[in-house]
């Protein structure tokens, strides 16, 4: 250890004491210079410092049918932006811009205030698509309102008269309620996202990235420089499994009418067509929507906004029967089941009635064909009897009823299915037999969705296979996107080949002359199907009312279809709102199967599509060999199709 | 000995103002990180200090004599870690400066590296006789630091390594430098200087740090680079003028990380020419209040450790406001004591631990 005296050198520590002092007084220098003698000068810069971040709008993707022709495009218009960071006195402004832009003064002020934790530096949206008068009143007005400015954005430009509106549904602001959601978080408000239908569903991918540019303005608000720009990335676009003609069909068919129409290919679950009527024009929510109008679409008793193919919950009438001969032939009791109508019958103490006595009819001796094709009530109340709810339950909820059926739409619905645990669970009630009675013809608690019908009608006529339905091809879509579901995509249902037969017969009998939908045969066309007609109140309350009051609550017609009768094609459900009768319900399905059908003909790549032969109808005249009597003749011949271009098929009548 | 060493002897005057500084430090974060990804930092800053502040009480425990006895091993083991570095670092934005640990973090051996480098300096010149340094004695204290520093050079890091220069300087300065010796050193450091102005042209330094220094010479090269972090910087401080003002730059982040490296001349442009005087003023209460513990030390060492820290603290302090107020290029030093970050915060706290080391053991001997 050294002694005190060897100790470092004082001088050179006071030395190193003015070299710190030195180096403290070059500093404060340095601010003297800056903060004192140069203050306005740097004062004036930082006033003339400001960065602004436009953003530059992504275009959603559009929205493609099966075959790829555009449903949803965008087209570009003008935003209305607020700039706040021009130091204008924005409260003292808003009395004026919303004059000039035709909003609510206090609207304006209330937007203002929403947005206040988001940087100044961040322009908000006034109005969206603005017109050439508001266009130019901003224009006008660059002195007095600088911080007025417009920007282009892409527009959703929906189908007109609210052509396929629920399916697309419609895109609007995102909510505060939806941001507090955590599959929001990403986004901030203002942003422009889908509400309903496939907008919302398949948001993530049709919604694209806005980009920035990041201006550098000056103190008047006024673009002095441009820091950077990140480019907006577009939305992907959305490809559906539902076709242009088809929706055209149904949409027509169902023309002034209120209810809903789905069309799905049973061998895969796309869906091929599906309305609700009536409709909105999503175009209206595109821009911002005012309350008069929303309040018109909530408050209509119509239901205008709701998809009634996927969410109305109604009592499924005589359509159901097609389950209950499942479950009928399935457990063994429909086979040898003869019971006679004379109208109606006592069941658990109560008569109930058959419709056929409305007409002053009886259906006579009934076996499970013609209770189909005639739709006997009788025979099955009777069938219900001795099935019992469970047995019931136990075949409708594997046919799907009471659940989702899991289709890539937002804001599905259940529907219901009871049975005793059912009842138990929600009513602290025990079930009672005569319950059952009702729910064998499809009315009392049982409640079902038109999409539902549909796919268990696709199961029955496919042998049991009951798939899951989707408006896009999951294969089209890139990972990631495909929305999560605890429906299984396919699921077979043990039916019997003899039992199946049995149901599509008579189903393929009810559109023929015997049957309760026998106009809406089609010639040539293997067409089976359902007819229900379901109470919207039951006949007792009925029966009290006025003939307005009746107009009011008249029958729910419905009709299943599938066409061909056995494995099919297609399946079309439709429900008809106060359309009394199913055979109503049968018109609009036998129209959209024509069209189905007359498409499938037309086109050239059907027949082509297997293993290179091709079925060839021709009709041609000869004469026999007298040679005076000319004869037509008609005939089908395979022909084989080489797998080459069109071309080569065009040259092909030129060769010998 | 311990028996004599007690908290009175703890310098308290000294906590006081750190504390004071490290409090303008979390009050301008928390203004400068408000809306802004960064928000809540000042609460995080606030637990490090107080980290620190722990850190120091335990560093003011163990003897610093011990810890001089055993130098060459913490010497070898920082040469080892910055061979480490070298070797398994992190690379992140073209540079190997982290060492990832078990668990997640992240561990930069460099800034530790300093701290050892204050010590073994110490040890070294303590344990010369001389009154006059010899020049064989230089050279080797020249190597001492010379080492490490090249090592951290190649990572590269130029700001830490410019870091470790004036440790060496202190060193030398109070181990009786001669007149030659002193011309030699200034001679380099002139040397250095011209060498940064001559950079650009050579390929020794990484384009980052070319660009850095170039925008230094003329920031009107690079407006949106460095060159427009001094430029931000020099208007930030500027508008502030006497009293302060509503901080625009920092607000409108014109200003490049505004709680880091630039907490300055996010301080000056908020609180004026009276408030960044004043804090330099705080800063330089403590310097003056660490050399005078310096003197009070019972050794030499003791005198070389505190002056080492004083050192390093007063380079920061030069380099970082020199930066802010455009005399000094952006060499991405931040500003002890105020500056977000854990690494900066703990090694100001240890060093400081050090040198309340010595003090409480002013009495000892």
């Amino acid at each position: 250890m050294f002694g005190r005296d060897e100790k470092v050198s004082a001088f050179r520590l006071t030395a190193a004491q003015y070299a710190i002092l030195a180096i403290f007084l070059v500093l404060a220098y340095g601010l003297w210079r800056l903060q004192i003698m140069q203050s306005d000068l740097y004062s004036s810069l930082a006033e003339k410092n400001r960065i602004r971040n436009v953003p530059i709008l992504a275009p959603r993707g559009k929205i493609l049918d099966r075959e790829g022709r555009v449903i949803v495009d965008n087209y570009p218009s003008f935003s209305a932006l607020l700039l706040r960071d021009t130091a204008h006195d924005l409260d003292a402004d808003a009395g004026l811009i919303a004059q000039g832009l035709h909003l609510d003064p206090n609207e304006v002020r209330a937007r203002i205030r929403r947005f206040a934790s988001v940087p100044q530096y961040q322009p908000i949206f006034l109005k969206e698509d603005i017109t050439p008068d508001e266009l130019a009143f901003i224009d006008a007005h660059r002195n007095e309102l600088p911080e007025l400015d417009t920007i282009v954005a892409h527009r959703r430009l929906y189908p007109r008269n609210g052509f396929m509106a629920h399916v697309v549904g419609y895109v609007g602001e995102v909510t505060e309620d939806m941001l507090n959601q955590p599959q929001f978080e990403l986004y901030s408000p203002g942003d422009v996202v889908g509400i309903s239908g496939v907008e919302r569903e398949y948001n993530t991918l049709l919604m694209g990235k806005n980009g920035a540019r990041q201006e550098v303005v000056n103190s008047h608000g006024r673009e002095v420089g441009l820091l950077g720009e990140t480019d907006a990335v577009a939305g992907k676009q959305l490809k559906l499994t539902l076709d242009i003609d088809l929706q055209i069909a149904a949409e027509e068919a169902l023309e002034g009418k209120n209810g809903a129409v789905v069309a799905m290919d049973p061998r895969t679950g796309e869906i091929l067509a599906m309305v609700s009527r009536p409709t909105f024009d999503p175009n209206d929510f595109a821009v911002r929507v005012s309350r008069d109008q929303w309040n018109k679409l909530v408050t209509d008793e119509n239901h205008p906004l709701m998809n009634k193919a996927i969410q109305a919950q109604l009592a499924p009438g005589s359509t159901f029967k097609i389950i209950m001969a499942t479950a009928g032939l399935q457990e063994g009791v429909a086979q040898d089941l003869h019971v006679v109508c004379n109208g109606g019958g006592i069941f658990y103490g109560r008569y109930f009635k058959c419709w056929i006595a409305a007409r002053h009819q009886t259906h006579g001796p009934v076996d499970i064909v013609k209770g189909i094709y005639q739709s006997c009530d009788v025979f099955f109340y009777t069938l219900g009897e001795k099935l019992g709810i469970d047995r019931i339950a136990k075949w409708a909820i594997a046919l799907g009823m009471g659940q989702k059926t899991g289709i890539d739409l937002p804001q599905e619905v259940s529907g219901v299915m009871p049975s005793e645990e059912w009842k138990l669970k929600n009513f602290k009630q025990k079930w009672f037999a005569g319950e059952t009675i009702s729910v064998s013809i499809g009315q009392g608690a049982i409640a079902a969705t038109p999409i539902q019908m549909a796919r268990a009608f696709a199961a029955i006529a496919s042998g049991g296979r009951m798939v899951r339905p989707h408006v896009t091809n999951p294969t089209d879509l890139p990972p990631g996107i495909v929305p999560a579901s605890n429906v299984p995509d396919e699921v077979n249902i043990p039916i019997d080949p003899k039992n199946w037969e049995i149901i599509t017969d008579a189903m393929a009998q009810v559109v023929s002359p015997v049957g309760t939908a026998g106009a809406s045969a089609i010639k040539g066309v293997d067409l089976a199907g359902k007819t229900g007609s379901a109470q919207t109140v039951s006949n007792m309350l009925k029966s009290k009312m006025s003939a307005s009051e009746k107009a009011k609550y008249k029958d729910n017609g419905w009709f299943v279809g599938v066409e061909p009768r056995r494995n099919p094609e297609i399946v079309v459900c439709a429900l008809f709102e106060e359309g009394e009768h199913g055979s109503e319900a049968a018109h609009v399905v036998s129209k959209v199967v024509q069209a189905y059908v007359e498409k499938q003909r037309r086109q050239p790549q059907k027949m082509a599509n297997n293993s290179g032969k091709a079925e060839i109808g021709a009709v041609w005249t000869s004469t026999n060999p007298d040679g005076d009597e000319q004869k037509l003749n008609g005939g089908h011949f395979f022909v084989d199709i080489p797998r080459k271009t069109p071309a080569t098929l065009m040259a092909a009548p030129g060769l010998p | 000995m311990s028996r004599y060493v007690s908290f009175r002897d703890f310098d308290w005057l000294l906590l006081v103002f750190v504390l004071m500084i490290c409090g303008l430090g979390i009050m301008e974060i928390r203004s400068a990180t408000m809306h802004t990804k960064f928000a809540g930092s000042h609460i995080k800053q606030l637990y490090w200090v107080a980290a620190g502040v722990g850190m120091m009480f335990i560093m003011s425990l163990v003897n610093y004599q011990v810890l001089l006895d055993r130098i060459h091993w913490f010497y070898i083991a920082s040469i080892g870690s910055l061979m480490a570095v070298l070797i398994f670092g992190q690379k992140y934005l073209g540079a190997r400066r982290w060492v990832k640990m078990p668990g997640g973090n992240h561990f930069q051996p460099s800034e530790w590296v300093k701290l050892i480098l204050i010590l073994a300096v110490a040890k070294y010149f303590a344990d010369l006789r001389h009154q006059e340094l010899s020049w064989p004695d230089f050279v080797k204290a020249g190597a001492i630091v010379g080492v490490p520093m090249l090592m951290v050079l190649a990572q590269p890091d130029l700001g830490t390594a410019l870091t470790y220069v004036p440790i060496a300087i202190m060193g030398v300065f109070l181990g009786g430098m001669q007149w030659k010796q002193g011309m030699l050193v200034i001679l380099l450091a002139t040397f250095g200087i011209g060498a940064v102005f001559f950079a650009p042209r050579v390929h020794v330094l990484k384009s980052y740090q070319k660009q850095r220094l170039t925008s230094f010479i003329d920031p009107t090269l690079d407006p949106q680079g460095a060159g427009y972090q001094v430029e931000q910087s020099k208007i930030a401080v500027g508008s502030g003028g006497l009293w302060g003002g509503k901080g625009s730059q920092t607000h409108g982040a014109f200003l490049p990380v505004p709680q880091t490296d630039f907490i300055f001349a996010a301080f000056s442009e908020e609180h004026g020419f009276v408030g960044a005087l004043g804090v330099l003023l705080l800063y330089f209460i403590v310097l003056m209040r660490l050399t005078q513990n310096a003197q009070t030390a019972p050794d030499r060492a003791g005198t070389f450790v505190v002056m080492g820290v004083v050192a390093v603290l007063s380079f920061h302090i030069l380099v970082n406001v020199g930066m802010v107020v455009g005399f000094m290029p952006v060499t991405g030093i931040p500003l002890p004591l105020m500056s977000y970050g854990g690494s900066s915060v703990l090694f100001m706290f240890l060093a400081l631990g050090m040198v309340m080391n010595v003090r409480m053991r002013r009495f000892v001997n």
